[in-house]
Order: C-alpha cells, then structure tokens, then sequence
C-alpha cells in the first residue's frame, strides 16, 4: 500500500482542496502539465505524412497480418492507405490511434476500424457489426449499408453510414455523432449516454431505449418509443447544426430538417430520481 | 453461436453442394462441432430420397451410446422389411457410412406420417429427410469434413441451406445437428442460429396434439412448429410470420421447400444475418464472408431488419 502523509498545499489542485496527501517513497505522483505536454508519448502512434501514399492488398492476408502490415506502413509515414479486396474480412484497420487517410475499396466485416482515435476512413462498401466501436476521434464512411451494433459506445469522432444500418446502432455511445442516410433497426440508441445520432429515414422500434442521456433527430418514421424516450422540441440551434452536420458529411444535402423529430431522455428512471422502488416501476 | 448460410438459384441449377461447403467452411469459426446440408438436387422428381441413419455418431455431451456395428446391420434389415410390409419399394440403396443411408424409394401414398412413424419404431433408427428433391445430410465435424465423407461436392440442384454447429443446449451428435426436416412434411428443411426460451412448453403443447421430436435440440421446435402450422393450412410464410410471436428468444432461421427458401429473424434482432439478392441468385449467411465465398466480386449486401421474413421462389 502506497505511503500517505499530509503535506503543506503546494499545487493548484490542492490549494483548491481536491486532495490533501501526496504519494511518497518510489511510487511519484503525477499531473498533467501543459509545459511538458510535448514530451507526452502516446504509445503506438506515428507522425504520417498525407501525401505519402500507398496501396495495400489483403485480398490473401489474415486480419492480423493486414494490421500488422497497416502498422508498418504507418511507422514508415504513410498517411494515406488504400486498402485493396477486403472482401468483408472482420477486424481489420483496428486500433488506429493517429491521424490517417484510411480507404477500402470494398466492404468489411465485423468489427471494423475498432477502438480507432483520430483516423480518416472511407469504406467504399458496406460493414458488418459493430462498425468503429469505441471510436475516440476521426470521421469514418461507409457508403453503403451497415450491420447491427453500428457505432457501439464510440465516445467521439464522426460516423456516417449512407445507406441503413441494422440494430442497436449507437448503443452505449458516449459521445460523437452518428449519421445514418437511410433507414435504422430496432433499438437504437439504446442506453446510450451522450452523444448525438441523426437518422435521415426510418427508425424501428425501441428507438431510445433506457438512454441516459444525448439527444436522437429523426427524419422519417418512428416504429415506437423505448423505455423514458420522450419527444423535445427542436430549437433553431438544432436546425442550424444539424445542417452543418449534414453538409459536412456530404449526405442529405436538400434534406428539410426543420420536419426532423427530436427524441431526448425522460430521465424518470430509477437513477435519476429518488423514488422507491415500487414508484420506479411507474415511472418506467 | 451457430453460423448458417443458405443459397437459392432461379431460373438455373448449379453445383449447391460446392458453394454451401465453400460459405460454410468460411463459418467454421462460429461452431465445428457439427455441420449439416440440406441440399435440393435435381431430380425426376418420380421418388422419394430417404436419408435416415440406423446409430449415432457420439460426441461430447450426448446422451446417445456407440455401437457395435452389427447392431447397424440388424436395424437396416428390419427397415427393409418394413418398406416392403408399406409397400414402397427400394430404387437404389447406398450405405455411404456404417451408420448413414441413403435409399431413393418407390412409394406412392402422399401422407408420410404413417410411413414416418413405422420406420422410427425401430429404436436407433432417424429420418434425416424425406423428399422428392431435399436431402438432409449432417455429421460432425466442421463443413468440408462433412462434404468430403459424404461426397456433397459434385450435388447438382436449385437451393440449399446449412449450419455450422456450436453446441449449447444439447450434446454433440447427428441427432441435435442441423437442418432439421419438417417432419411429416416432403421435402422441407430448417435450420436457426439462437436460442428459444419458450421450447418446453412448445414442446409439450406440439406433442399433445401429436407432433413428434426426436431431440432436445431448440431449434427441432421450429420445424416442428412450422409443419404444424403447415399441417392446419397455412401457407410457408403465413406459419413464418406466426412463428415470430409464438416463438420466444433470439433467432434467425432458415426454411427451405422443394421450390423456396425463407427467412425469419426475431423482432430482438439479436442474431446476424446478411443478405444478397440479384435476378438470378439470393446468398446468405451469418456473416458476409459466406457470401464472399461464392462472390468474391464487390457486391451489395444488406441486414435485414427485426421481425421481417421474406420468402423466395426458384
């Protein structure tokens, strides 16, 4: 167990009474310090350069060797990539933590460009599940379809899928945005908790489904509500963004969003308010 | 998780035994413990093809026993007897393993429940399939094992539909492997990848009004209750449709019949499937690497949505 004695306060941090220990003997206490923000190492990246570009064929290549080889060419300072006959392998242009000009001319399977922070993807095919789970930052499109679990728990970045996506979509999501051209499956945005989705078509049932938070613009037809999905009103502000997001992602670009439907959290689950237990169910 | 893939050519007929190992073999990772075709072949369509195996192959967790083969060879000789005591009359015999037969039989009466019931009197003795043009075939061992043994390669016909198992609710054995025949019905063909919740009292409610099991496999309850509904009047995708309210848990299956092939996935959709229609062919699979099997081209796939069913004609 670390070693804790109170100390006179020094930092910032402690003047404002955050903490009142600091850790002694080997083990340092750290805070981030923008002075020393270059000496920053974020392991597994790598300074690319844009106009460095190649072509990579995975047509013959497991998911692992074509990430492997992905890295290699990131570590030699290729910034743009073109990914050849992917040909709906799963797992591959996974754990991208740089900036980057990823493009695959052809479709993916599931997990595609997973835990990815910061990388420029185009697919020019379709995905399968859980396309960009747990995207920190980046833009990633897919011009065609997407499967189920499209954007699970992505916590930034944009994802744009301009044909329909399957179910769940935006599941768990923390932050971001996701854009669906066409039509979206059952249950999405369920239990997501911040973050915005925008679906341009059709939405299936469940849509919002116990969210926590974040807000859900529809432009087509609801099939039902999900658990404490409510309706908000949609401000001039939402208007103005969401043609900004639009434009942006090259998609809907005469679409009349002032007919889109805002969907928002109840926030009248169990976790919001203090009720008892029998009242919890009333307000589900 | 299970993986199952299905094809349907219209208007041509082609190598169905090929290109289903080829996407099934691409699922293997979803489960190899077993692996089963129900291939529709081109036939005179004059006789029956009776698939049916006389013992077990007994893998992990099954509650069946191994035997001798002697034991094999008493039970396919009071099957002879009794298609002859039915009437029906053996064609072409082939014993592809000890335990796996393949009879092409004369037999002229439509109902096969009769026939059905006497010959899985005997104990040990299965129907795999019935039909004028369906053949189930299912051993285990992932997709080109069971191709290879069973010489499915060079079958030549319209449609097919398989699954590559992993099991979860029951044993390692042909009798809990997939497809299961839509048992009394000619020709008709399941297979799902889930699981249903509701299987017993289904179950008991089916076998009360005289439906027969032959596993304690949940997906036998679809095809069981799909023949039901089949069995009342209605049609294929009228009993699909029902099926998404009347079964309960997470499912995507398959249907096939002599001249169709369904799909149905639960209003959850908790369970994968990609799809991919053009004039002449409709491919799918749990994952698109199925398809990619047999279409290495760029194409246009999609999911398609909970509770849709959707039925297609050779």
């Amino acid at each position: 167990m670390a070693n804790l004695k109170n100390v006179t306060k020094k930092t910032k941090a402690q003047a404002m009474g955050m903490h009142s220990e600091v850790l002694t003997g080997r083990t340092q206490q750290k805070f981030f310090n923008p002075d020393e923000a270059e000496n920053f190492y974020y392991f597994g990246t790598y300074d690319v350069d844009f106009n460095k570009r190649t072509d990579l064929d995975v047509k013959d290549m497991t998911a692992a060797d074509a990430n492997k080889e992905i890295d290699n060419l990131m570590s030699q300072g290729y910034g743009t990539i073109v990914i050849k006959n992917p040909q709906g392998k799963h797992s591959i242009g996974v754990g991208i933590l740089n900036k980057l000009n990823l493009i695959f001319e052809g479709s993916l399977g599931y997990f595609g460009i997973g835990s990815c922070d910061g990388p420029i993807v185009r697919i020019n095919g379709r995905v399968g599940w859980s396309c960009a789970e747990n995207l920190m930052a980046g833009k990633v499109v897919i011009e065609k379809n997407a499967g189920s679990c499209f954007g699970a728990a992505i916590r930034g970045g944009d994802l744009i899928c301009k044909g329909s996506v399957g179910a769940r979509t935006g599941i768990d999501m923390k932050g971001g945005t996701i854009i669906i051209g066409g039509d979206a499956g059952a249950f999405t945005g369920f239990m997501m908790q911040r973050g915005r989705i925008i679906i341009l078509g059709n939405v299936g049932i469940n849509l919002g489904d116990s969210m926590y938070d974040g807000t859900i613009f529809v432009g087509g037809e609801i099939g039902s509500y999900g658990s404490d999905a409510v309706d908000a009103e949609l401000t001039k502000s939402d208007q103005d963004w969401l043609k900004r997001k639009l434009k942006v992602a090259e998609i809907g670009e005469n679409f009349d969003v002032s007919k889109m439907k805002k969907i928002v959290a109840g926030k009248k689950l169990w976790n919001y308010d203090n009720l008892e237990p029998t009242e919890k169910k009333g307000a589900i | 998780m299970c993986g199952i893939a299905g094809l349907i050519h219209r208007g041509k007929s082609s190598k169905v035994g090929h290109e289903l190992q080829g996407m099934l073999q691409a699922l293997k990772h979803r489960g190899e413990d077993s692996t089963g075709y129900a291939l529709y072949g081109d036939t005179d369509g004059k006789n029956f093809i009776m698939r049916f195996k006389v013992g077990e192959n007994v893998g992990e967790g099954s509650t069946s026993v191994a035997e001798d083969v002697s034991v094999y060879d008493e039970r396919k000789k009071i099957v002879d007897s009794y298609l002859s005591e039915m009437g029906a009359k053996i064609i072409k015999e082939d014993r592809i393993l000890p335990y796996s037969l393949r009879y092409e039989i004369e037999y002229n009466k439509k109902d096969l429940l009769e026939f059905s019931q006497k010959i899985e009197s005997i104990p040990g003795v299965e129907i795999l399939s019935m039909g004028k043009s369906l053949e189930v075939i299912k051993d285990l061992g992932n997709a080109k094992m069971v191709c290879e043994r069973y010489n499915l390669d060079k079958l030549v016909g319209t449609h097919a539909i398989g699954h590559a198992r992993m099991a979860t609710e029951s044993g390692v054995d042909i009798k809990s492997a997939h497809p299961f025949w839509g048992y009394p019905f000619s020709d008709v063909s399941v297979v799902h990848n889930g699981q249903l919740t509701n299987y017993w009292n289904n179950r008991r409610a089916l076998e009360n009004k005289g439906m027969r099991f032959m596993s304690e496999c949940d997906s036998e309850l679809i095809a069981v209750y799909l023949a039901e509904k089949m069995r009342d009047g209605a049609s294929l995708e009228e009993g699909m449709k029902e099926s998404l309210s009347g079964l309960d848990g997470v499912f995507t299956y398959f249907v096939a019949t002599k001249d169709s092939l369904g799909m149905a996935k639960d209003t959850m959709a908790a369970k994968p499937l990609v799809l991919y229609e053009s004039d002449d062919l409709v491919a799918m699979g749990s994952e698109e690497i199925a398809i990619r099997s047999i279409l290495p081209q760029e194409i246009d796939t999609y999911d398609p949505f909970d509770g849709e069913v959707k039925v297609w004609q050779i």
